[in-house]
């Protein structure tokens, strides 16, 4: 059952082969026997999954049921789930017992999917390896000794180990996009407003963005037409109508104009990716598509922005967590300051304390107009760039990472060659545009990731060109041998 | 920009962030380090571009001046550290 | 050494909207705590703001009142803070491009001039909770129910020369905000608060000296009070050759006097940038024009146009036109009298004004109507009873004894117009008083009074007034 895809999953719900109680238990069960090795889950909801699946499938019979009813899938713990634990990945949170649904959560419950458990993720979404969490790093699939990506690992991880159908996850700077890569398996992150950031524990608020990743374009397509949509709650959700997103999966590639950026293809790729990269043109060629170099001439500009604009927003956004309402508070605080400086200090980790140490400096007097100001200036420079390849080309291609997965421990020290390894995905973040990562081959057993970028609000492209590519492919539908069975 | 402890010392207490004394040293050279990639900003002229805050070219939504919330005081305080008489604890704040 | 004052001032107008600036949670006064604090207002993780239109509409028409610039482009910026009545630790504010930008306001000055003060800017923010410090075992309790109800912060430029034009301003001010309807402008429930910036230099002297910034100071006898120490306090350092720290004070009511506050307290950094879950906020001229179209008649023209069109006073017409329930009010009472725009604004100032501070109602809320005032009014106007009579009648008014016309039939009240009947009360007077009526005939003109006392006795007040000079004194000459 773990091989079919979600498309099959549902035909065979629909045909009475299975019911959303056999498939739940199922995937319960592989959680159980296999992340202790994995560690993709932070909380499993088995009861509360079991009376979901019941409910599926009672509405199954009575035939209320829409697409997606009776689909097990897995939500990153970044977002909010009422009576059920909501962590973030930290210790701050570790006891939050979140009081209501985000926008996404509660489209997914209405579809009548089923919540298997909040997955594994880097500290409040800031990371690239899902090293940073509280709850200890998850491993990739592949291979044991190297790390998913992150910040959404755990969502790669379970899905790649099918250890779930589908999972949600969030995208920053890439944390869909670049554990997708790492893990085989096909992430996408929607333009900025396109999905409700809504009960979505915000990272940085003009970059975040929550997304699906899934084995297929298709699965993933189907996945988004649950949670893509208007939000009145979220100042920022686009009111923007939401197709479906299967219906031009098919759509020939004739003509479709593909741009490479002559900055992706520079120093610090990996051979093996640029080969793999390389191949993948080949297979669009043969499509139908025309390749046409293009430039991005400040691409890389775009981490030395990001790493001033995602922590100052953050620095920010995370001064709500002083254990005065809710989540961590220290034992015994002798006064105000020592509450706040304990909670805030014992309850975050490392990465996360330089990370507001960097945006609080970055906002400070005197310093704004240099580095805050500077950022957002040259993030308007970055997203011309992409608006003026967008009038010669359709879709944009690349690696989504310089290299395939690092080792556990490799990075971890030295934040700069961390943050490195996000410099194709973030600028994505910075234009607010649609991006998407699929399996485009390996270097010995980990994975290679390829990236396709689409105009705004240019998903159904996106996902089609996608699709197209895995119809002529097989890199998606391998499986990680240990987790075979 | 190299940072001194000092300057450590300072954004943390800005940011009500406890740092280990021991830790110092280590947080002012990430820090600077990081502070080094962000410089490279300073390659491009940016001289009378507009500073570009939202991805999406959008306006600010205005929302009726309707009470649609309720009185869930058991359910927000069921989770919080310190609560009594309805009221949020917290070591005396003095004035 | 002359010196002069330069004082501008920094009001907080809680907007009157129902629900909150960024939630929709209630803003009602009075709830039970945190009863009124929804996931927004607590800031929990995950939550986001929406704005109010309401709130929105409000500032404009502040805007428009002072014939400000208002924004086509605003922007919200986080203020970054910590303190627990905050609870994200930034308070949604604006900064660079506020809503509303330079306006002015007229004051009447004691000696009856008016003096133009600058308005710098306005802007929309959110409040924060309160600190409930009463011992909850050495803790302090924080209510977050006021937590983001809508602020209008107001800055004046430092064109304000002494504590009594400050109050002049601030009182201007709250009529203003009340007759617009945007603020409710109750200062003992934080509506409408105050904090003054004070400084002093040599009279002629253009730079400005440093200022202190004195906090939350609510009630306009507090703010002269707190002002002219401050002045004094300053004008003393300076003379005693020491220098004016910059800093922020509290005003000690008990003790009549302004102190530091905790010396530790540094220059707050508060990091101001974009607010990046807020879209910049645009407005058109249409929807500009609409507000405008809905902006009530305002104070300045109100009392010009009663002076004008009711010939009063420039002082009865300030007094009348106060707020907007009292000059609502003496318009129907006037026209309910039939015209009697005089004897009506004396009733309105005089009578029934008293009643309702000796009873400690609200126009809306009193026994008497502006249309029962009126008619009471006009029956004196009519000559069926006479001013004083009139008095009973109000009091029976105000017990509830029904309208005017009923009171005065029940308990015949009706003056006594005849002649004949006065004469008559006259004669029996002049009758019983013989030694008086020699004494008055022999010179002794005082005594008149005494005959009016006695023939109103005699008539039960009843007998008009004018009639009954006029008759007394022929009866006595003759």
């Amino acid at each position: 059952m773990h091989d079919k895809t979600i498309a099959e999953l549902v035909a065979g719900l629909k045909a009475g082969e299975f019911s959303s109680v056999e498939l739940t238990r199922h995937y319960l069960d592989r959680i159980e026997r296999h992340d202790e090795r994995l560690n993709s889950y932070i909380t499993v909801c088995a009861e509360h999954a079991m009376r979901q699946a019941e409910a599926a499938d009672r509405a199954i019979a009575a035939g209320d049921a829409v697409t997606l009813t009776g689909i097990p899938l897995a939500q990153k713990d970044i977002f909010c789930t009422e009576g059920i634990r909501t962590t973030c990945g930290s210790r701050m949170l570790d006891n939050f017992v979140a009081p209501y649904d985000a926008d996404v959560v509660e489209r997914c419950n209405a579809a009548g999917m089923v919540m298997l458990g909040k997955t594994n993720m880097d500290e409040f979404a800031m990371g690239s390896s899902n090293e940073t969490s509280f709850y200890g790093p998850v491993r990739n699939p592949w291979d044991a000794e190297a790390v998913p990506g992150g910040s959404s690992g755990g969502s790669a991880a379970a899905v790649a180990a099918r250890l779930a159908p589908v999972a949600t996850g969030t995208d920053t700077g890439g944390s869909i996009r670049q554990p997708a890569a790492l893990c085989g398996i096909t992430g996408l992150k929607p333009t900025y407003g396109r999905v409700s950031r809504w009960g979505m524990i915000a990272f940085a608020s003009s970059l975040d963005q929550g997304g699906v990743m899934a084995r297929t374009a298709e699965d993933a397509a189907l996945l988004l037409n649950v949670i893509a949509g208007f939000d009145e709650r979220d100042s920022t959700s686009a009111d923007q109508p939401v197709p479906d997103y299967t219906a031009t999966l098919e759509e020939p590639l004739d003509g479709l104009k593909i741009g490479l950026p002559k900055e992706y293809f520079a120093e610090g790729l990996d051979d093996d990716v640029a080969r793999a990269i390389e191949a993948a043109v080949g297979e669009y060629r043969r499509l139908g598509a025309q390749i046409k170099e293009i430039s991005l001439p400040n691409t890389s500009l775009a981490v030395p922005t990001y790493y001033v604009i995602a922590p100052a927003e953050c620095s920010s956004n995370l001064s709500r967590f002083d254990g005065v309402r809710f989540g961590y508070r220290c034992e015994n605080p002798r006064d105000l300051e020592d509450l706040y400086k304990r909670s805030r200090g014992e309850g975050f980790g490392a990465e996360v304390k330089r990370r507001i140490m960097i945006g609080t400096y970055a906002l400070s007097a005197g310093y704004y107009d240099a580095y805050y100001l500077k950022a957002q200036q040259v993030r308007h420079l970055i997203r011309e760039d992409f608006v003026d390849a967008f009038k010669e080309v359709d879709v944009i291609l690349g690696p989504t990472s310089p290299s395939v997965a690092f080792n556990l421990g490799e990075k971890s020290s030295d934040p700069v060659a961390m943050y490195l390894s996000d410099i194709y995905t973030i600028a994505v973040n910075l234009a607010g545009l649609p991006g998407i990562s699929i399996p485009a081959g390996f270097s010995g057993k980990r994975p290679i990731g390829l990236q396709l970028i689409g105009d705004y609000f240019g998903e159904a492209r996106l996902l089609n060109v996608a699709h197209r590519y895995q119809q002529v492919t097989d890199w998606h539908l391998q499986v990680p041998e240990s987790f075979a069975e | 920009m190299a940072l001194e402890k000092a300057d450590v010392e300072r954004i943390a207490h800005l940011a009500r962030l406890g740092i280990d004394t021991d830790d110092i040293a280590d947080y002012a050279r990430d820090l600077s380090g990081i502070l080094e990639l962000v410089e490279q900003m300073n390659r491009v002229d940016t001289e009378g571009v507009e500073p570009m805050a939202h991805p999406l070219e959008m306006a600010q939504r205005l929302r009726p001046d309707e009470v649609t919330e309720t009185n869930q005081r058991e359910k927000f305080q069921r989770i919080a550290p310190r609560v009594e008489a309805g009221l949020y604890l917290v070591p005396k704040v003095i004035e | 050494m002359e010196w002069e004052a330069v004082i501008g001032l920094e009001i907080h107008a809680q907007l009157a909207t129902k629900s909150k600036i960024f939630s929709g949670a209630s803003t009602a006064y009075g709830a039970e705590p945190n009863t009124q604090a929804c996931a927004v207002d607590l800031g929990l993780p995950g939550v986001l703001p929406v704005l109010n239109g309401e709130a929105v509409r409000m500032a404009c028409k502040f805007g428009l009142a002072v014939n400000a610039e208002i924004a086509r482009r605003s922007v919200f910026a986080r203020k970054n803070y910590f303190y627990p009545d905050l609870p994200k630790g930034y308070q949604i504010s604006q900064y660079e491009l506020p809503i509303v930008g330079r306006g002015q306001l007229s004051i009447e000055l004691e000696d009856g001039s008016t003096k133009t003060i600058g308005i710098t800017r306005a802007h929309l923010e959110e409040d924060a909770g309160k600190s409930l410090h009463e011992d909850f075992h050495g803790m302090t309790g924080i209510d977050l129910n006021r937590a983001g109800t809508p602020l209008l912060e107001i800055v004046s430029e430092p064109d304000l020369r002494s504590a009594k034009e400050a109050v002049a301003y601030m009182k201007k001010l709250h009529m203003l905000v009340r007759y617009l309807e945007i603020c409710d402008g109750n200062m003992q429930e934080g509506s409408f608060r105050c904090d003054a910036n004070v400084s002093v230099r040599p009279k002629g002297e253009r730079r400005f000296g440093t200022r202190t910034e004195i906090k939350n100071i609510n009630s306009f006898r507090f703010v002269e009070r707190a002002i002219d120490f401050e002045i004094e306090r300053q004008i003393d350092l300076l003379e005693g050759g020491g220098t004016v720290v910059q800093e922020t004070r509290l005003y000690d009511a008990a003790k009549g006097e302004t102190r530091s506050m905790r010396s530790k307290e540094e220059a707050m950094d508060y990091r101001y940038f974009p607010d990046p879950d807020l879209l910049p906020l645009e407005l058109d001229d249409r929807w500009l024009e609409e507000v405008r179209a809905d902006l009530p008649e305002l104070p300045d023209a109100k009392r010009e146009r009663f002076m004008y069109e009711y010939g009063l006073s420039a002082y009865d017409a300030s007094v009348l036109t106060a707020s907007r329930e009292l000059a609502d009010f003496y318009e129907e009472v006037e026209r309910s009298s039939g015209g009697e725009a005089k004897l009506a604004a004396n009733w309105v100032m005089g009578d029934f004004s008293a009643a309702l501070n000796r009873d400690n109602l609200e126009i809306g809320a009193c026994p008497v109507n502006a249309e029962m005032l009126g008619r009471l009014v006009r029956r004196i106007a009519d000559n069926t009873i006479s001013g004083k009579i009139a008095k009973q009648v109000f009091e029976a008014m105000w017990e509830g004894e029904g309208d005017p016309d009923s009171i005065i039939e029940k308990r015949g009240l009706k003056q006594i117009t005849d002649t004949g009947a006065i004469e008559q009360a006259i004669d029996e007077v002049l009758a019983a008083n013989p030694q008086q009526v020699e004494q008055y005939r022999a010179g002794k003109e005082k005594l008149l009074g005494f005959f009016v006392g006695q023939v109103m006795k005699a008539t039960q007040g009843k007998a008009n007034p004018a009639q009954l000079n006029e008759l007394l004194r022929k009866k006595l000459n003759s």
